[in-house]
């Protein structure tokens, strides 16, 4: 689907709303920093991908939720668990391996759940979400809860079986379910084009019959607008979408990973870098006297402060209790 | 009380806990309008419609994983696999899903699914249609295992497992699909994790569950026919979690023990039986355990080959009067 | 006590060469003792004063039984003194007694070794279900006693079952009840072990030793001081023998016969109180010279019961002599798990036809003793006719 071409003037009826973008963006850009030098410092283990570049895709989708919808998400989701609204304290604790995680520290970076806000994970292996999050949907349609599941994921994922099998599944049993693919043209240090036969993701969902949408990943607006219609698409008409949102990371592919090297150029970097959501959604508010640099200036502090707080709160939690260890393999 | 087969046995389990509690849906293929590839299912669309039993594609990775994602949000999904081979291609949802979701979720996320369908080897089938993958999945924490060997078990543990808040992979013996055995009318369960004496014995211990049941018997009635040795049968009939107890109480009445299943004998379940077994009743045995096995190959198309590569009760026999000192040396 | 045989099961206290009250330094000499098969000297496992004997001289004690204390002068030594006294087989391990060591066990190291360690038990020697070794605990039966009929000679529990024999009745009219020697003990029991359960069966043939007794004198002109007996070339060529039919060098092994590449010669050696069999080990890669002056000495050190467990174990065949006592033929009782054994007469002066020629000979018959499930009848003979060839033919031997 073609993209509509922007309004150049945000609606200052929904200058919270932007504003509240903003925050977000911030909030969560911030933490996944604070997260890179927390993981240098040794206090988080193991695979940690941060999403420093991607925040407008988690932004505008899940702005486009409910809070009783179903989220999914793969191993890169500090930030969508944060923006469904569990603490960055508690997400920190999780990374730091602590009691007071979301998943009591027995998850970690990459298995995040807070099924309080139907944030269902936090999932390791590429691609094995995707019928999860169509298995949530059924339920919704089971029940005839109209509640809405989005599954995010990588563009490397829609080359998996999985992806195949639960799209045509979705498709063909009318689930009310999102797919939000956040290319950001990398699978680790595979190009899109390296991997996949066709090029433009959203071109897929005309394999199984599905509606379609195509958004730029670094404008927050954009994905916002695009999720909205599929969601609603989902909810009234029990019809799934694949959004494609192209997007691009900052970071390796995990912070054990190289930002750039044989795969990229930092040439590369450096100009995708000049799309940045946050400053591009800064320029417009600015230009539209929603936010000027003061206010941008101390949204940002809060956003730090938030951080610094959810370090300390991770800081002085503590190890999970020995016995934790046999605790939760089976519901008694 | 009425006499049924195993496939009427399990077709009723499914029908009483559809009834019983509405978030219960079957999802697999040919399980609707096809009334089931071995007619596991006959009759329950027409009892319970589209929305509850549910066909798929072939698509056992993706089905599986919708079973686990309905699961995550509270539905109590039965996903019937046509057969344990094609299972193999949704062991990521199996494994690293449906077992570690609790654990890795600190405990938030409840996994009351069951998965099923028939195992093991049925008649001429061959390598990629005949194996026993009980071990498999035993060896994952977070699983339960159930492999029934008759019609009252497999009815009593269907339940029990559509019941349980975990997830359980619940083997069905494709070769016991109709034989036939006592069911009751009235409702019962049979309790996960309970192994049974099927023959009561007390010179050596049969283990066995699943068809295997069938060739400890045969074993056992020949042993006593034509040697006098008087075998005890217990039925597993849950792998995971295994009943140690009823074994090691066994073996020390017994003294002498024999492990047959149809797996391969590789880290099969009998090697964790064994293990036990040397831990537990260490100083109750007179004699090594011996293990009864299906071959170290991959299952031959040919019949004769494919008899011997199946546990049979002369093997069991061989085994026990080696346990009993009786071969000759 | 301590195991001093791989079959003893219990010694006699000969004489104490220390004396209660002595200072005793580890691997000091405490007491003779006469074992199954030879006169071993117990040693001192620890350090300490040698605070009380409890097997008198002249005592038979099992193993594994306390035969004395070493502890420091002052130490409590009580519960020791009231663990012998209870008969258990066990080093004790009470607290009470930590410092305190068992004569014949393992002194407690300084760094903190604060328990004695269990005195060898005669039971893990022998192989034995852990059932078996449950019933024989809780029977009071020592299950070294019994004869184990699973495979490789495991005991089972049903031996354990049939073990308690039946008392035999007294025979009417004068008898002298002898107490057995503990190699009277250890011969009756090897060779009950043997007759029965082996299936012997015998091959005699009878050797023209002429040539062997000219080489014999010519041998023992030279004044090297080194006397060749007709017994020791037959252990040369019987060694050389079974080099070429190794399936008569076997043992028998239930399940399994074990043929050896080497050949350790059991030689039967009669002593005051019975016989021994001293092994002459790799004879086959020994010279005539080098078998006369090992077997004169192991002959010496058992008439002196001085044989070491390891110079009296682990024989692949057996050779015994009666020849001395001019016993024309005789048939011997193999030595399981060994499977044959030569039994040599006495050579002896009778006539012979040879190339028609009436003449005087030097004759022995030789017969051999072969346990069926190794060795058949052809098997045996084929043996036999190679030592023969051997003995006769004086290059045979180096063929």
């Amino acid at each position: 689907m073609a993209q509509p071409i922007r309004e150049m003037h945000l609606d200052p009826a929904r200058a919270e709303f932007y504003r509240d973008l903003m925050r977000q963006m911030l909030l969560v850009r911030r933490f996944e920093e604070k997260a890179g030098e927390a993981y240098a410092q040794g206090k988080i283990g193991g695979f940690c991908h941060l999403y420093i570049g991607q925040e407008a895709v988690a932004v505008g989708a899940l702005a486009a939720l409910r809070d009783d919808d179903y989220v999914f998400a793969s191993y890169r989701s500090h930030a969508h668990i944060i923006l469904r609204g569990t603490s960055p304290g508690t997400v920190m604790a999780e990374l730091f391996g602590r009691v007071d995680g979301c998943s009591m520290g027995k998850g970690g970076s990459m298995h995040l759940f807070d099924m309080e806000r139907n944030f269902l994970g936090g999932h390791g292996i590429v691609g094995a979400h995707l019928p999860l999050a169509a298995g949530a949907a059924f339920a919704a349609k089971y029940r005839e809860t109209n509640q809405v599941a989005v599954c995010f994921f990588g563009e490397a994922a829609v080359n998996i079986g999985a992806f195949h099998e639960t799209l045509n599944m979705a498709a063909l049993w009318e689930l009310p379910v999102v797919f939000v693919c956040e290319n950001n043209r990398y699978g680790m240090g595979t190009a899109l084009e390296r991997a996949a036969a066709v090029w433009d993701v959203y071109r897929r969902a005309c394999s199984y019959n599905m509606a379609e949408e195509i958004a730029d990943g670094m404008d927050v607006l954009a994905v916002y607008e695009a999720t909205t219609r599929a969601v609603e698409r989902a909810r009234e008409e029990q019809a799934p979408t694949l959004i494609e949102a192209r997007t691009y990371r900052y970071m390796g592919h995990s912070m054990a990973d190289p930002i750039h090297g044989h795969y990229r150029t930092k040439e590369e970097l450096e100009e995708q870098k000049q799309k940045d959501p946050i400053v591009q959604l800064q320029a417009r508010l600015a230009a539209d006297e929603i936010m000027n640099d003061e206010e941008f200036a101390a949204m940002d502090r809060r956003a730090m402060e938030e951080v610094e707080d959810a370090v300390a709160f991770a800081d002085e939690s503590p190890d999970p209790e020995p016995d934790a260890l046999f605790t939760d393999v089976y519901r008694d | 009380m009425p006499t049924i087969t195993y496939r009427d046995a399990l077709n009723q389990a499914l029908r009483e806990e559809m009834e019983r509690d509405p978030d219960v849906f079957l999802m697999g293929e040919e399980v609707g309008v096809y009334q089931g590839a071995y007619k596991v299912s006959r009759g329950l669309l027409e009892a319970f419609g589209e929305r509850r039993v549910v066909d798929t594609p072939i698509a056992e990775n993706g089905f599986a994983g919708v079973g686990v994602g309905a699961a995550m949000v509270g539905l109590r999904p039965v996903i019937e696999f046509m057969t344990w081979n094609f299972a193999l291609l949704a062991i990521d949802q199996v494994v690293n899903s449906a077992a570690k979701l609790l654990y890795m979720s600190g405990g938030q996320i409840t996994m009351p699914i069951v998965f099923r369908g028939p195992g093991g080897a049925a008649l001429q089938l061959a390598a990629q249609h005949s194996q026993a993958f009980e071990s498999w999945y035993a060896h994952i924490p977070g699983l339960k295992v159930v492999a029934p060997a008759t019609p009252h078990d497999a009815k009593g543990l269907l339940k029990s497992a559509i019941r349980d808040d975990n997830p359980v992979v619940f083997l069905e013996g494709e070769m016991l699909y109709n034989t036939k055995g006592e069911v009751p009318d009235e409702e019962y369960v049979v309790p996960l994790g309970k192994a049974d004496v099927k023959r009561d014995g007390s010179d050596v211990t049969i283990i066995c569950h699943s068809k295997t049941v069938g060739v400890a018997h045969k074993a056992a009635e020949q042993l006593a026919a034509e040697l006098d040795v008087d075998a005890e049968v217990v039925d597993l009939r849950t792998i995971r979690p295994l009943d140690v107890s009823a074994i090691v109480r066994s073996v020390q009445k017994t003294h002498r023990c024999v492990i047959v299943e149809e797996g391969w004998p590789f880290c099969g379940v009998g090697a964790q039986v064994v293990d036990d077994i040397q831990r537990e009743a260490f100083d109750a045995l007179d004699a090594p355990v011996l293990r009864v096995t299906s071959a170290d190959v991959p299952m031959p198309y040919n019949k004769v080959l494919e008899r011997a590569a199946k546990p049979s009760p002369d093997d069991v026999i061989a085994a026990v009067k080696k346990v009993t000192y009786l071969d000759g040396n | 006590m301590e195991a001093l045989s791989p079959t003893m099961e219990e010694g006699k206290v000969l004489s104490w060469q220390k004396q209660e009250g002595d200072r005793v330094n580890d691997g000091d000499i405490l007491a003779e003792v006469e074992t199954d098969k030879a006169v071993m000297e117990l040693q001192a496992r620890g350090a300490g004063v040698l605070r009380k004997i409890f097997a008198p001289e002249g005592s038979t004690i099992e193993v594994g039984r306390i035969v004395a204390v070493i502890a420091e002068p002052d130490e409590d030594i009580d519960a020791l003194i009231a663990d012998a006294g209870d008969g258990k087989q066990q080093a004790p391990k009470t607290r009470a007694a930590k410092k305190g060591a068992p004569a014949a066990a393992p002194a407690p190291t300084p760094e903190g070794g604060a328990e004695p360690a269990a005195p060898t038990k005669p039971a893990d020697r022998f192989k034995a279900s852990p059932l078996a070794r449950r019933m024989a605990t809780e029977r009071g039966l020592d299950i070294g006693r019994v004869q184990g009929s699973g495979p490789g000679g495991r005991i089972v529990a049903r031996d354990l079952e049939e073990a308690p024999a039946a008392a035999t009745p007294l025979p009417v009219g004068g008898y002298e009840d002898v107490e057995l020697s503990q190699m009277r003990k250890a011969i009756a029991k090897r060779l009950v072990q043997s007759l029965g359960p082996v299936p012997h069966f015998f091959l005699t043939t009878e050797v023209d030793m002429d040539w062997a007794a000219d080489a014999r004198d010519e041998l023992n002109a030279h004044e090297d001081g080194v006397r060749i007996s007709f017994n020791d070339i037959i252990l040369k060529v019987t060694a050389a023998a079974l080099r070429q039919h190794p399936e008569c060098n076997a043992w028998w092994q239930d399940g399994t016969v074990r043929y050896f590449n080497e050949v350790h010669l059991s030689v039967a050696v009669a002593v005051d109180d019975g016989l021994i069999t001293p092994v002459i080990r790799n004879a086959h890669l020994k010279s005539l010279r080098d078998i006369a002056v090992e077997s004169r000495a192991l002959a010496e050190k058992a008439r002196e019961r001085k044989l070491m467990p390891e110079e009296y174990t682990g024989g692949t065949f057996s050779v015994s002599n009666l020849g001395m006592f001019d016993i024309d033929q005789f048939t011997g009782v193999i030595n399981p798990p060994e499977a044959g054994l030569l039994a040599i007469g006495s050579i002896t002066e009778k006539p012979v036809i040879d190339d028609g020629e009436l003449m005087i000979g030097k004759r022995l018959r030789i017969t051999m003793s072969c346990d069926h499930r190794v060795i058949d009848g052809a098997t045996g003979a084929r043996f036999l006719q190679t030592v023969r060839q051997m003995l006769e033919n004086p290059l045979a031997i180096v063929y």
